[in-house]
C-alpha cells in the first residue's frame, strides 16, 4: 500500500536518508526502529509531504504520493504526533472534531461533537475532558486526545511519531494497547516510528531499522529477536558496544 | 585574499537580503492568492478581527490622546515664535490625521499584533501544530495567514480613524484648558480647515501598515527557528521589520499622495 523507492534527503550538508526503501502492504502495522537522529521522523514526515525528498519516489496504492489532490491524499491519512500536537487555542473537543467542523467533511456542530466525544471514550478519556483546554491535560491525556483526533474522520493509514515518548511505563503500556486495539478494530494500515521495544513488541506486525539513511533490517517481531544481526542486536537489547556509534 | 574578505562579506550579505527578499515577495503573493480563493474560514477572521482590532483599542486610543495633547502644547510653543498660535486646531487635526494619528497607531499595532502573531505562529510551528494543521487537509496559509492579514488590513484603518478623533480630543482638552481657546472656536477650525483627503490618507496608511504587520507577524512566525531561542529570534525580527516597514512605506505614501 505504501511503498518508499531510494527517498534521499538532506539538509544542507546532512543527509538524512540515504536510499530508503520500504513497503508496507495493507492492513498491516510496521514499525520503524532506529537511534535518534538516523531519520525515522523525516521518512514518516516525506510520505505526508511535510518535508519533500531531494530524490526518490514515494507510492501510495500504486499513486506517486506528491501529485495529484493534496486535499484528497490527506484525508485517507491520520496522525499521532511526538508531543501530540493539539491546538492549545481550541477546546479538546473540538481538536478531536477538527476535520469534522470544517472542509469536505464538514458536519453539523452538535454531530461533530457527538463524534469527538464518542473518539474520546474510545481512548479512555471522560466527556467533560472534551469541555477542557489541552493545556488543562498530563502529557498521557494529551497523547490520548492526539489519538482520538487521529482516528476521528476513520482514516485508512495512521502514522504515530514516538508514541509512548515522555510518559511513564504504565501510560506507555496503555497507548500501545490502544494503538494495537484500534489498528485490529479499524484495519487500517499503521506506520509507527519508535525506539521504545516495547511499543515495538506491542504494535508492530513488522519491523524495519532505520540507519545511517537506510533501511538495514526489515523482518517481524519473531525475525528480530532471532535474528543475528548486529545492528538489530546493539538495538533491541540496548548495548553501548557494536556497529552503531554510541556517540553520534 | 584579506584585502577580498570584506567585497566577499559584503557579497554574502546582499545575497541574504535578495533572498529574504524574494522570500518575503513569494510569501506575500501566497497571502494574496489565499485570501481571495477558497476555502474561507470566517470564525478565524473573526477571532483575528477581535484580536487585532477591539483589543488594540486601548492602546492606539491612549497613544492618540497623549500625541494629541503633545502637539497642542508643541504647536502653541513653536507658533508663538511667529505670532501664529491661533493655528493649534488646524495643525494638530491635519498632524493627527496625515501623519501621527497612521503612523503611531500603526506602531503600538506593530508591537502589540507582529509580536503576537510571530508568537503563536511560532510556537505552533515548533509544536508541530503547523504540521498537524497540514495533515488535517488544512493549508496553514488559508487558516492561520489569511485571515490575521485580511483582519489586519480591515481594523487598522478603523483604529487610525478612532485614534485620530482621539487625538484631535487631547488637541482640544489641552488647547481649551491650558492654552485658552474658545470651545467653539477650537472645534469650528478644526473642522472647517479639515478636508476629507486628510482622513482618507491617513485610512489608506492604516490599511497599508495592517497588511504589513499582520504579514510581517505571519511571516516570521511560519519561518521561525527551533525552541524558545528561536521563536524570541522570530517575534523581535517581525516587530523589527514590521515597525521599519511602517515609517518607510509611509514617507513613500505621503510621496505619492502629497508630492506636487
Amino acid at each position: 500500500m505504501i511503498e518508499l523507492q531510494n527517498v534521499k534527503k538532506a539538509f544542507g550538508s546532512n543527509a538524512v536518508l540515504c536510499g530508503v526503501d520500504l513497503s508496507i502492504a495493507k492492513g498491516e502495522s510496521m514499525v520503524i526502529i532506529g537511534g535518534s537522529g538516523t531519520g525515522k521522523s523525516v521518512t514518516l514526515k516525506s510520505v505526508l509531504g511535510l518535508v519533500t525528498p531531494d530524490s526518490g519516489t514515494i507510492l501510495v496504492d500504486g499513486k506517486d504520493a506528491t501529485k495529484g489532490d493534496r486535499d484528497a491524499f490527506l484525508e485517507r491519512f491520520g496522525m499521532l504526533f511526538q508531543g501530540a500536537a493539539l491546538f492549545d487555542s481550541m477546546k479538546v473537543w473540538e481538536n478531536v472534531a477538527f476535520r469534522l467542523l470544517r472542509g469536505p467533511r464538514k458536519k453539523p456542530r452538535a454531530e461533530a461533537r457527538a463524534i469527538a466525544i464518542e473518539k474520546l471514550r474510545r481512548v479512555g478519556l471522560r466527556e467533560s475532558v472534551g469541555d477542557q483546554f489541552p493545556a488543562e491535560l498530563s502529557g498521557g491525556m494529551q497523547k490520548r486526545v492526539g489519538l482520538a483526533r487521529a482516528i476521528a474522520a476513520d482514516p485508512e493509514i495512521i502514522f504515530f511519531d514516538e508514541p509512548t515518548t515522555g510518559l511513564d511505563p504504565i501510560m506507555a503500556g496503555v497507548i500501545n494497547d490502544l494503538i494495537r486495539e484500534i489498528v485490529v478494530e479499524m484495519g487500517v494500515t499503521a506506520m509507527t516510528i519508535t525506539h521504545d521495544m516495547t511499543s515495538v513488541r506491542s504494535i508492530a506486525d513488522k519491523v524495519a531499522m532505520l540507519h545511517e539513511g537506510v533501511i538495514k533490517w526489515t523482518g517481524t517481531v519473531a525475525e528480530m529477536d532471532a535474528t543475528d544481526d548486529p545492528y538489530v542486536q546493539q538495538f533491541i537489547h540496548g548495548r553501548a558496544t557494536g556497529p552503531i556509534e554510541a556517540v553520534r | 585574499m584579506i584585502l577580498l574578505s570584506p567585497v566577499a562579506a559584503l557579497g554574502r550579505a546582499t545575497m541574504a537580503m535578495v533572498a529574504t527578499l524574494g522570500r518575503v515577495s513569494m510569501f506575500t503573493a501566497q497571502t494574496l492568492r489565499h485570501m481571495i480563493t477558497p476555502p474561507y474560514y470566517p470564525h478565524e477572521l473573526w477571532h483575528a478581527l477581535i484580536a487585532i482590532g477591539w483589543l488594540s483599542l486601548p492602546v492606539v486610543g491612549m497613544t492618540a490622546v497623549f500625541t494629541g495633547a503633545a502637539l497642542a502644547l508643541q504647536i502653541y510653543a513653536g507658533g508663538a515664535r511667529f505670532s501664529a498660535e491661533a493655528v493649534v486646531p488646524q495643525i494638530v487635526a491635519i498632524g493627527m490625521t496625515r501623519e501621527l494619528g497612521p503612523v503611531l497607531g500603526g506602531l503600538m499595532v506593530a508591537a502589540r499584533v507582529a509580536s503576537s502573531v510571530a508568537a503563536e505562529i511560532g510556537t505552533m510551528k515548533v509544536t508541530e501544530q503547523i504540521d498537524a494543521l497540514v495533515t488535517l487537509s488544512t493549508n496553514p496559509m488559508k487558516y492561520l495567514t489569511a485571515p490575521r492579514v485580511l483582519a489586519a488590513t480591515l481594523s487598522v484603518p478603523i483604529l487610525v480613524a478612532v485614534g485620530d478623533a482621539i487625538g484631535i480630543m487631547g488637541g482640544f482638552l489641552v488647547g481649551t484648558s491650558r492654552l485658552g481657546f474658545n470651545e467653539a472656536t477650537y472645534l469650528k477650525n478644526t473642522f472647517d480647515f479639515l478636508e476629507v483627503w486628510d482622513v482618507g490618507s491617513g485610512l489608506v496608511k492604516g490599511a497599508v501598515f495592517g497588511f504589513l504587520i499582520a504579514l510581517m507577524g505571519c511571516y516570521f512566525g511560519m519561518n521561525s527557528g527551533r525552541g524558545a531561542q528561536g521563536v524570541g529570534a522570530a517575534v523581535k525580527a517581525a516587530v523589527v521589520a514590521s515597525s521599519v516597514l511602517i515609517l518607510a512605506s509611509n514617507y513613500l505614501l505621503t510621496e505619492a499622495f502629497f508630492s506636487s
